[in-house]
């Protein structure tokens, strides 16, 4: 078991080295670096830059460096003071304005994390059980639309239903009164009202996902010949079920947590922009079409970060579920 | 060897003879069996359609603004007047004018006195044809006046005829999305499947790594990353590509493993012990026999590369206007202020999720009818 979790955590680092490799290929990416776009605002405003200003300012900055040097200045920032750069649009260090706003996203993804699998496992279960049933043949009707339709028009159709019905506005995440308020119970509630708007929209397609594995791998297990002998045993029916075959189909439910994770971060940015969240992905997204590049970079780079934690995890919570895994490890 | 017998069969008993008929033609009875994907194969072949002949079905060129008719809602098409008469040719009410006598904004009425009614085969609006001939022939059109089934946008474009061109370009996106997906993920996942070994390895981690990866902001990176002066056509080919380039992992890994298990079947032991070449096993036996394989996963990547697009175009980093396509349609309804006042702005979502759900159903069809000879 040690050997294993040792093993993926030195493939975890190797990934996050390859990660933050891919984001700061990103930063650097569009044309033209900082010192262009600043010459540009500057011809705008009518003060032209002259070139020896740029090239200070360049050499000032460090952008007239190859770019291996400044990679390696830019992780070893990250590794020895948490520095992430300089987010020029909001003229702060891009490590305050991300923490401003990941606890947020971080509590709607394990939120939706957590929706995803209390309704999709009984559900799940349930239709394996009663197969053919008409609940069953709703579920999958539910599903398959949940699993076709776009995040962010999922939240569009509940925003405008929201509208009609209600006349109530189910964007943002606090109510007027207690957006800049200090936190306290009430607000505390007053989030939880709001919060799960986004944590259906997100988990929608994800849930419709897994209600499909869960009744497909169950089915699966149903009909194999120890359940016949259990029943025949005498084992009550939902002790049977429980205990074995759920347990069996668990596993590739387990297995896939982490792509789960990945599929809530990558659809996060975009719910948040289309429902107003005060969470990281309006950040990303203005940042990205402001060419602000460190900031996004360094989004980029936590996205990755989570997902990879999440398989991570659920690789861990794999061996522990499936001894085989365990001793294939250490074999 | 089952060719042979086919020639010699009369066409009407080798319908009925499955052990003489051809792996293409029991995969199709299979796939028949299977009735949501048989619908979703009409639907998809009606959403091609519309995408092949966008400027004849569509009434009205997808740019002309009718000033008229600002953010108007839907035209009924209506076969019974207000009386209740019964008028054998379908119409549609005529739209008047008003200032709302506030903010002295024009306001579309109804007038239900006047009828304008739906005509077929009408000549309307100028467009090149596929960009290769002129014409002016329309599916349908209104005499005296203008019809926009889905309503139409802030500058008076009608809905419903950007709705059916953006079929085209969204439908075009993901199968040339696909298609490079598809080329990528064979060549990368035949490479690692014929070679084996380290390169293998090399390879899987790799797919491992880029399948870790959160894929929308990525996507989202990447296409921000496109250089703002870049003309629309350029922008469709990057985004494509950039589609692509994260698009092909599924793909590589099936080529892989098939190539793998098949590499060890008796058939093409016997195909090298009777002196073919390594070009002709592949292409002559081992091609073929995953072939269905390969059009499973590509009819489930397809919706992926859509939604993807639509995404991206949504947000505003993908396609951009003049382009349309379904999600640069949706960007027009992208604020509560708009859906509450224009609800029509949606409808090119419905499309999305139809297009999707077709897919994902004869993906569904043809994953059971992939492999005919089980059970």
């Amino acid at each position: 078991m040690l050997q294993l979790l040792i093993r993926r955590l030195i493939y975890m680092v190797i990934t996050l080295g390859l990660v933050s490799m891919v984001s700061f290929a990103i930063i650097q990416l569009p044309p033209g670096d900082y010192a262009d776009s600043y010459a540009n605002k500057r011809q705008q405003a009518g003060i032209p830059v002259t070139q020896q200003e740029l090239a200070q300012m360049r050499h000032d900055l460090g952008l007239d460096r190859p770019w291996i040097v400044q990679y390696g200045d830019w992780v070893a920032k990250i590794l020895l003071d948490g520095d992430l750069g300089y987010s020029w649009e909001w003229r702060r260090p891009v490590a305050d304005v991300i923490a401003d706003r990941l606890p947020l996203t971080l509590v709607i993804a394990f939120s939706t994390l957590a929706f995803m699998y209390a309704v999709a496992l009984p559900i799940g279960i349930y239709s394996a059980v009663r197969q053919y049933s008409i609940t069953d043949h709703v579920f999958s009707v539910i599903g398959y639309i949940g699993l076709a339709t776009p995040n962010f028009l999922l939240a569009l159709i509940l925003m405008y239903l929201a509208q009609q019905w209600f006349g109530q506005s189910v964007g943002g995440l606090y109510s007027p009164e207690y957006q800049d308020a200090p936190w306290s119970w009430a607000k505390m509630l007053d989030l939880l009202q709001h919060l799960w708007v986004p944590v259906v929209v997100l988990g929608t397609a994800g849930t419709a996902f897994l209600i499909r594995t869960m009744r497909a791998t169950l089915l699966d297990e149903l009909d194999k010949m120890y359940v016949t002998a259990a029943r025949a045993g005498g084992l009550s029916p939902l002790r049977l079920l429980l205990k074995y075959p759920v347990r069996l189909a668990l596993n590739p439910i387990v297995a896939t947590l982490g792509w789960r994770l990945t599929y809530v971060i990558s659809g996060a940015p975009i719910v948040g922009v289309v429902l107003s969240l005060p969470d990281t992905g309006p950040l990303f997204l203005h940042a990205l079409l402001n060419q602000d590049m460190y900031l996004a970079g360094a989004m980029v780079m936590i996205y990755c970060a989570l997902t990879i934690a999440g398989t991570f995890v659920s690789d861990v919570l794999l061996a522990l579920l499936d001894p085989r895994i365990r001793l294939e490890a250490t074999a | 060897m089952s060719e042979t017998a086919i020639n010699v069969a009369p066409a009407r008993s080798r319908l009925k003879r499955p052990e003489i008929a051809t792996q293409w033609q029991l995969m199709w009875w299979k796939f028949r069996r299977h009735h949501m994907a048989l619908i979703g194969l009409s639907v998809l072949g009606l959403l091609f359609v519309i995408a092949a002949f966008a400027e004849v079905i569509a009434p009205q060129s997808p740019g002309k603004r009718n000033s008229n008719y600002l953010t108007g809602p839907p035209m009924g098409i209506h076969f019974f007047d207000t009386e209740g008469r019964f008028h054998p040719r379908p119409f549609v009410y005529a739209r008047g004018s008003k200032r709302d006598p506030v903010t002295l904004r024009k306001l579309p009425v109804i007038d239900p006195q006047i009828r304008w009614p739906v005509r077929f085969f009408v000549s309307g609006d100028r467009y090149r044809f596929w960009g290769l001939w002129e014409s002016d022939f329309h599916l349908f059109g209104v005499e005296g006046g203008y019809v926009h089934l889905f309503g139409t946008d802030i500058l008076g474009r009608d809905v419903f005829s950007r709705t059916l061109y953006a079929t085209r370009v969204s439908l075009s996106v993901a199968l040339v999305g696909v298609t490079a997906a598809f080329v990528l993920g064979a060549l990368i996942g035949g490479i690692a499947g014929y070679f084996g070994g380290w390169l293998d390895n090399l390879i899987m981690r790799l797919i491992e790594f880029i399948r870790s990866l959160p894929t929308l902001p990525l996507w989202l990176a990447l296409s921000a990353a496109l250089p703002r002066d870049w003309s629309s056509l350029q922008l469709y080919f990057a985004i494509t590509l950039i589609l692509a380039a994260l698009g092909w992992t599924h793909l590589a890994r099936t080529v892989r493993s098939k190539l793998l298990a098949l590499r060890e079947e008796d058939f093409v032991l016997a195909a090298r012990l009777s002196g073919c070449s390594d070009a002709r096993i592949i292409l002559r036996h081992l091609l073929p026999s995953f072939m269905s394989y390969l059009i499973v996963e590509i009819s489930i990547s397809f919706p992926e590369i859509l939604l993807a697009e639509t995404s991206l175009s949504f947000l505003g980093l993908g396609l951009r206007e003049p382009i349309e396509s379904w999600g640069v349609l949706l960007y027009a309804a992208q604020n509560i202020r708009a859906i509450a006042h224009m609800p029509w702005l949606l409808i090119p979502g419905i499309f999305v999720i139809l297009a999707v759900l077709a897919f994902n159903f004869v993906g569904d069809g043809m994953r059971d009818a992939a492999d005919p000879y089980s059970r």
